[in-house]
């Protein structure tokens, strides 16, 4: 289990590979299905998921402890986070369109995607959970969004392939991606006990 | 809009349940019935959460559909949805404390779960509220028996087990895989094969 007297570094392989949030944790699964049918597609939501997520951990985290437990309103955290994520993800669209026009066409529609996408939330609810103090929950949240990036971006180069092969009729398309999915859960589940996590 | 036919009623309501069926045709929601699906009680249980907040947000979302302006209708939409969801944190904490420790963050996600915002978005925003009530209805059944079949198939497989009582003879050997991550999407994979199967079958001449 993760805690805070784990050091920095298991954070981060805990989050990015044990745990990996979409094959072993089951979290975002929505556009890892819709979105992974090509290479480039899914590089570029792995990296506006990386860039939202580690920003929206930021202030989230600072949200609950400052303002939520204080106030003792943590019953209003699921609305609160997520009210603060979807301002936060317009301003972030805003800014980069400004001052990174380039960074903003590479990332195209998938920024304001990602408000709803769970992942994010996820993120910000488990270093809640998790009781992680502020620099810890920034390690685990990069962690997180970089096992995310890389299941994607296998997972779309593995479905590319599986797109030629000669599949049962009834399997053609979203059935085989689970199967294929499963695989690589599989094989991700490897990971498991690794380091006594 | 206003005189809608109890046909066209009914028709929201069983469109739910194999031809649109949020699971395994629109495929949203996914991580919830793939993470909630270990045993037949979780799934039944998220299965009622899910319901009970698609059915309120679609009701809600249908009345305020023409006091809303478009331009603000996600956050408030969101903020409906949200509402419900505490509601649903909250009572499973205080009623279900077992049922809500192993549904875990899984609840509180419900919020950002694509299903209930999508149906918000795409019916509840354009109906009425008759016809939304109909479509939360079959969508949530749509959604809990489908939940609860991938359960049942990973616990009586992966454990031996039916809702928790012993279903299999003493010297099964349980397949523990289907009960680890891997089995969640192998099962969903193959009931997608099996309603391909079925709709085929049945549906096209």
């Amino acid at each position: 289990m993760i805690s805070n007297d784990l050091n920095i570094f298991l954070i981060l392989l805990s989050a990015m590979m044990v745990n990996n949030i979409l094959l072993i944790r089951f979290i975002a699964l929505c556009a890892f299905f819709g979105i992974s049918s090509s290479i480039k597609t899914s590089i570029g939501m792995g990296m506006a998921v990386i860039f939202v997520m580690v920003m929206a951990t930021g202030v989230s985290w600072p949200v609950y402890h400052f303002m939520l437990v204080p106030l003792n309103l943590v019953y209003l955290r699921t609305a609160a986070f997520i009210l603060t994520i979807a301002t936060f993800v317009q301003l972030e669209e805003m800014f980069i369109r400004r001052m990174f026009p380039s960074l903003y066409r590479a990332m195209g529609i998938y920024l304001p995607l990602i408000v709803v996408n769970c992942a994010v939330l996820a993120a910000a609810f488990l270093c809640i959970d998790y009781n992680l103090g502020f620099a810890k929950s920034m390690v685990y949240t990069v962690g997180v969004s970089l096992g995310y990036f890389v299941a994607i971006v296998m997972f779309a180069a593995i479905r590319e392939v599986v797109d030629y092969a000669p599949v049962p009729t009834l399997f053609k398309g979203y059935p085989i991606a689970f199967v294929t999915a499963s695989l690589m859960s599989l094989a991700f589940l490897g990971f498991k006990g690794l380091f006594g996590l | 809009m206003s005189q809608t036919s109890s046909s066209s009623l009914w028709k929201e309501l069983t469109k739910g349940f194999l031809k649109e069926n949020p699971i395994l045709v629109i495929m949203l929601g996914l991580c919830a019935t793939l993470a909630c699906s270990t045993s037949a009680t979780d799934a039944f249980g998220m299965g009622l959460a899910f319901s009970f907040v698609m059915l309120g947000s679609n009701i809600v979302v249908a009345t305020i559909r023409k006091l809303v302006p478009s331009q603000v209708r996600i956050p408030v939409f969101i903020t409906v949805i949200s509402t419900f969801v505490t509601i649903v944190d909250y009572t499973l904490k205080a009623y279900f404390p077992a049922l809500s420790q192993s549904l875990g963050v899984f609840v509180p996600l419900i919020v950002v779960n694509c299903i209930v915002m999508g149906r918000a978005e795409a019916f509840s925003s354009k109906n009425t509220v008759m016809a939304s009530l109909m479509d939360g209805i079959g969508m949530g059944i749509g959604f809990t028996v489908i939940i609860t079949v991938i359960g049942m198939i990973r616990e009586v497989i992966g454990n031996g087990m039916l809702f928790g009582h012993q279903v299999m003879p003493a010297h099964y050997q349980p397949f523990l895989i289907l009960i680890l991550p891997p089995g969640a999407f192998l099962v969903i994979g193959f009931l997608m094969a099996l309603h391909r199967k079925i709709m085929i079958t049945f549906y096209k001449p």
